[in-house]
């Protein structure tokens, strides 16, 4: 599980350190931290955050990239045959 | 809309696969795009945020591995990392790679970002210790050495990175000196008024900071590693770790030769992400967003080239929309980006750098919560919210209905009277 | 499934809305509008900032109201729009005076203080859906929805539970401070007044004995302050205590309520409730967007404010229509369906900017408890009137009563 806070969007209201501690964190007294790589333990922490946030900055889903790409099984399917690629 | 199918036939090809790639790719599937999306990287990793490469990965507070960007959904992408992109042929429609391969594409998005300015001599930013920060292994390695607890860490250049890095070798109980050739940091962005006041912290908080003085030498020992840097003032230092951060250069030299009109600021565009060919003539099938982009904004003149994470969020879906739906929806969004040192959450909202005038309009500079209104030409064109990030939004309304400057705000927590200083004059562009 | 009698033709569509515009408010202030003032929103947000013939400002769009929720130039503080001086609490302070007591409060009201009145929450509903008993029928707001806020609020304090009883008297009469009405009669000022006075020896006799035993309840929390708040002391104290006492208990009622009612007139979305008890986090949300408890606030404004092709004036009273922004088509796909888990979903429903609800993570956590509880618990819950009979006051919206039939109570 991956998560990410538009920081730009974000305003500390500091809604998802009380959905999830173990996440997320006020430092100082405006800063927002977060761990983004949490433990899949904390998933339903997580979602609660996601939902309790007051500008909705907050995205959770797998780690980008290949691997996450169910239909592109490298092995079976290369490149050459489908993307264009022309030599 | 005719011209602009997306049908499955269809190929996108999207060159930089990170911030700006990612969300571009994610913003065509949510457009309904059913056709290839083709993500080109030159890193060898999935996309991954950057912002805490200077935060909390280099505190050692967390891991560069778990920078990864999350996806919000099935893209459906074809993956080429580690494999850049070396030209474009426009005429055939073609992007040639690194190892050879040449993929065709209906649209293409250049998404290549920048890289870290190097220190402009060769050998000396070969020296060990030498490093600056713009991918995840600059950040391990950078880590790495603060945590090995270097005598002094001498920072060049206190941009917005620069000033991150002095933060993080403070929080770490670190010495550091940081160089700035100008007259205060973070000058460039925010103006001579707020670069004072972000030298004073600085020095609040320990930093060694060297204003109106540059590094003119590094020197190494006989195995090639850092031992000292000579100012310009004369005064020379002890160091092993020297971070440059002297800015960033944009990935464009790969777009030589390809017809497009590309210089320093990247890649030249239209509202639309469209790039501008050497005509001036916007190309319908190859866009260009994020740091590599520049673009004229209808608030500010000239073009605006914005190295910031939200731009790059923005922008990349407003190039989403036009390869879907062709030039319908223009990126005006206001520049916006935060910053995080020293304790403090910075925003900033607009093109403080531009300003003519600054002024405190609500709380208190020594109290370290306020928010500074910028002004040009008579109109609010900028602000800075320190540690009051509820207040932002309120101030790029201001700007983008171009309200007179120093505005009337009467706001309950405004300093009495309010002080509007004047900047000097910087250039357009 | 459940069948609710006589389910209210809603939406009424805007043409139905024939009042002139500058008149709109003026009926969503009439009680006769409580069941359903949505289409009046609707009718509102055709001109999301809005003159009413008494002076007021309407805003109604999502944009308008993001906009001056966080602007500099509107204020809190009624007395800027010509207003008698109304409550000294935070809720009603600008900067930098909100700002310091509002740190005060956070630096106390943390996660770790809300993670402990999480079994106590569980512990409520369980007595009090008990104590319901082998009825089939119950008054879901008098039974259930009503006590418990009180209850938790009061755990929340380290009232001892000898005196909660008076607490919830106090707390009936006070809930309609919170919505500056015109309206109100002398008789009902005169009660307030009363409860004001009681509440506030109860308080001054409680910060004494904690300033003698501090405890791990809030009280004892604001007088110690925090990292990040200075203590409170006086009448800073005891104010802050009776805000928190007032906005976090109707609210809170009429989230629980609007909750269960939603739920029977949305039959296949209780279905899919049961079986995917997680749908709550992002329902709760929802519920606060699509039936929020605070449907509007009140602001002055400091200064001129241009907007939406209009200015409003210096010193004019502005009204956020909160509820009328989180169903801002503009905003929102389908604004007036009941989409249980939508995301995203940014919603005015606890306010927003500087003033921004202290309790929602509280709020929160009783809803995500007591909704999946009564919905386990309750067989075969049909609503007996629908719609049901509405408290009167239009700020703060939420059934009087909500009579339910059931075939029993689960264990
Ligand atoms: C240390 C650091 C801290 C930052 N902190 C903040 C902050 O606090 N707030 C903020 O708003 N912004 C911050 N930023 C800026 C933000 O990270 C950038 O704006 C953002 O990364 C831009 O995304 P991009 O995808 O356009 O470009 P990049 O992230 O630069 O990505 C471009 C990608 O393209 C690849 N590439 C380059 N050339 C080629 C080629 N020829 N073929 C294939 N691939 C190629 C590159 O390897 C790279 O992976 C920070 C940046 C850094 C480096
Ligand atoms: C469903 C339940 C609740 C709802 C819908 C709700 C809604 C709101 C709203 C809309 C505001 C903003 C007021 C404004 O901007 O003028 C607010 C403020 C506030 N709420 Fe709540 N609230 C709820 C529960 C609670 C609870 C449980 C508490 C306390 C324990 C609480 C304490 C406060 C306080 C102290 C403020 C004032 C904050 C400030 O002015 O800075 N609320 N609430």
């Amino acid at each position: 599980m991956r998560v990410m806070v538009d920081l730009a969007r974000c305003q500390s209201y500091g809604q998802c350190v009380f959905a999830a501690p173990e996440i997320f964190e006020i430092s100082g007294q405006e800063v927002l931290e977060y761990d983004s790589a949490p433990s899949d333990e904390w998933r339903l922490h997580a979602l609660r955050a996601r939902a309790a946030c007051p500008v909705q900055a907050i995205t959770i889903g797998p780690a980008a990239g290949p691997g996450q790409d169910l239909r592109q099984p490298p092995a079976t399917r290369p490149a050459a045959d489908s993307v264009g690629v022309l030599r | 809309m005719s011209g602009y199918p997306s049908s499955r036939s269809e190929r996108v090809v999207i060159v930089g696969a990170s911030l700006t790639g990612l969300h571009a790719a994610d913003a065509l599937r949510d457009g309904g795009f059913t056709g290839h999306i083709t993500l080109v990287g030159a890193e060898p990793h999935p996309p991954y945020d950057r912002p805490p490469l200077s935060k909390r990965v280099l505190a050692g507070r967390m891991s560069a591995d778990s920078t990864g960007l999350p996806q919000r959904q099935d893209l459906d992408a074809h993956w080429r990392l580690g494999n850049a992109a070396v030209a474009l042929d426009r005429d055939a429609r073609t992007v040639t790679l690194e190892d050879g391969t040449t993929l065709g594409f209906d649209k293409l998005l250049i998404a290549t970002g920048t890289r870290a300015r190097r220190w402009p001599d060769p050998d000396e930013a070969a020296l060990t210790g030498v490093l600056s920060i713009r991918t995840r292994e600059d950040a391990v390695e950078l880590q790495a050495r603060l945590a090995a607890r270097p005598g002094r860490v001498l920072v060049i250049g206190a941009g917005f990175v620069g000033s991150e890095v002095a933060s993080v070798c403070r929080e770490l109980g670190l010495d550091v000196t940081v160089v700035e050739r100008s007259a205060a940091p973070l000058a460039g962005a925010l103006g001579a008024w707020a670069g004072t006041a972000a030298g004073r912290l600085q020095r609040r908080h320990g930093v060694d900071l060297r204003t109106d003085t540059s590094v003119v030498e590094l020197e190494g020992d006989a195995d090639g590693r850092l031992r000292r840097a000579r100012l310009s003032d004369g005064a020379v230092l002890d160091v092993d770790v020297a971070v440059v951060a002297l800015g960033a250069v944009r990935n464009v030299e790969w777009l030589a030769g390809s017809g497009l009109t590309v210089d320093s600021r990247g890649v030249r565009c239209d509202p639309y992400c469209r790039a501008v060919d050497a005509d001036g003539r916007p190309c319908d099938d190859i866009l260009a967003a994020g740091d590599v982009a520049c673009w004229p904004h209808p608030l500010y003149e000239g073009l605006l080239a914005v190295e910031h994470w939200d731009n790059a969020v923005r922008q990349a879906r407003v190039a989403a929309t036009t390869i879907l739906h062709g030039p319908v929806r223009e990126h005006t969004a206001l520049p916006t980006f935060w910053s995080n040192q020293f304790g403090l959450n910075i925003k900033v909202v607009g093109v403080p750098g531009r300003a003519d005038q600054v002024a405190v309009l609500q709380g208190s500079v020594e109290r370290a919560a306020f928010v500074a209104a910028y002004g040009r030409g008579g109109r609010v064109i900028g602000a800075l919210a320190v540690n009051t990030p509820r207040a932002l939004d309120a101030y790029a309304e201001m700007i983008s209905r171009r309200m007179s400057f120093p505005p009337d705000l009467n706001a309950a927590d405004a300093p009495d009277p309010v002080h509007v200083l004047d900047l000097a004059v910087p250039a357009a562009g | 499934m459940s069948k609710s009698t006589g389910v209210a033709s809603r939406p009424v569509s805007v043409s139905d809305v024939s009042t002139p515009r500058a008149e709109l408010f003026a009926r969503v202030l009439d009680p006769a509008s409580r069941a359903n003032p949505y289409p009046l929103y609707a009718a509102l947000r055709s001109e999301p900032v809005s003159r009413q013939s008494d002076g007021t400002w309407v805003v109604s769009g999502f944009d308008e109201i993001a906009a001056l929720l966080h602007d500099p130039r509107i204020s809190s503080d009624m007395t800027n729009a010509g207003q008698s001086a109304g409550g000294q609490s935070l809720i009603m302070q600008d900067p930098p005076n909100h700002d310091r007591l509002r740190a005060a409060v956070m630096g106390r009201f943390t996660p770790e203080v809300v993670e402990s009145l999480r079994q106590e929450v569980h512990n409520l509903i369980d007595g009090l859906l008990d104590a319901v008993g082998s009825g089939t029928s119950l008054d879901l707001v008098e039974e259930i929805a009503y006590p418990l806020p009180v209850s938790v609020i009061c755990a929340l304090l380290g009232i001892p539970p000898q005196d909660e009883a008076r607490f919830h008297g106090w707390a009936d009469t006070l809930a309609r401070t919170l919505d500056l009405d015109p309206t109100m009669s002398r008789e009902e000022q005169a009660a307030i007044d009363h409860a004001f006075t009681e509440l506030h020896h109860y308080l001054e006799n409680l910060v004494a004995d904690r300033a003698e035993h501090r405890g791990d309840d809030l009280v004892s929390g604001l007088l110690t302050g925090g990292d990040r708040g200075e203590p409170l002391r006086g009448q800073e104290l005891l104010i802050t205590v009776r805000l928190l006492l007032i906005a976090g208990h109707e609210t809170t009622v009429n989230l629980i309520t609007n909750g269960m009612l939603t739920l029977l007139r949305h039959p296949d979305i209780l279905e899919r409730f049961r079986r995917e008890p997680e749908l709550v986090v992002p329902m709760v949300e929802e519920l606060v967007r699509y039936e929020p408890s605070v449907q509007f606030r009140y602001r002055a404004a400091l200064a001129d404010i241009e907007i939406a092709g209009t200015t409003i004036p210096r010193g004019s009273v502005v009204v956020l229509l909160l509820a009328a922004g989180s169903r801002d088509p503009g905003h929102f796909t389908d604004p007036d369906s009941f989409v249980p888990d939508r995301i995203p979903n940014e919603h005015f429903g606890f306010g927003g900017g500087i003033h921004y609800c202290i309790g929602a993570p509280l709020a929160r956590m009783e809803a995500q408890i007591v909704l999946p509880e009564l919905v386990r618990r309750l067989i075969n819950p049909r609503l007996t009137m629908d719609p049901p009979p509405y408290r009167p006051t239009a700020a703060l919206r939420g059934p009087r009563h909500l009579w339910i039939e059931v075939d029993g109570i689960r264990p």
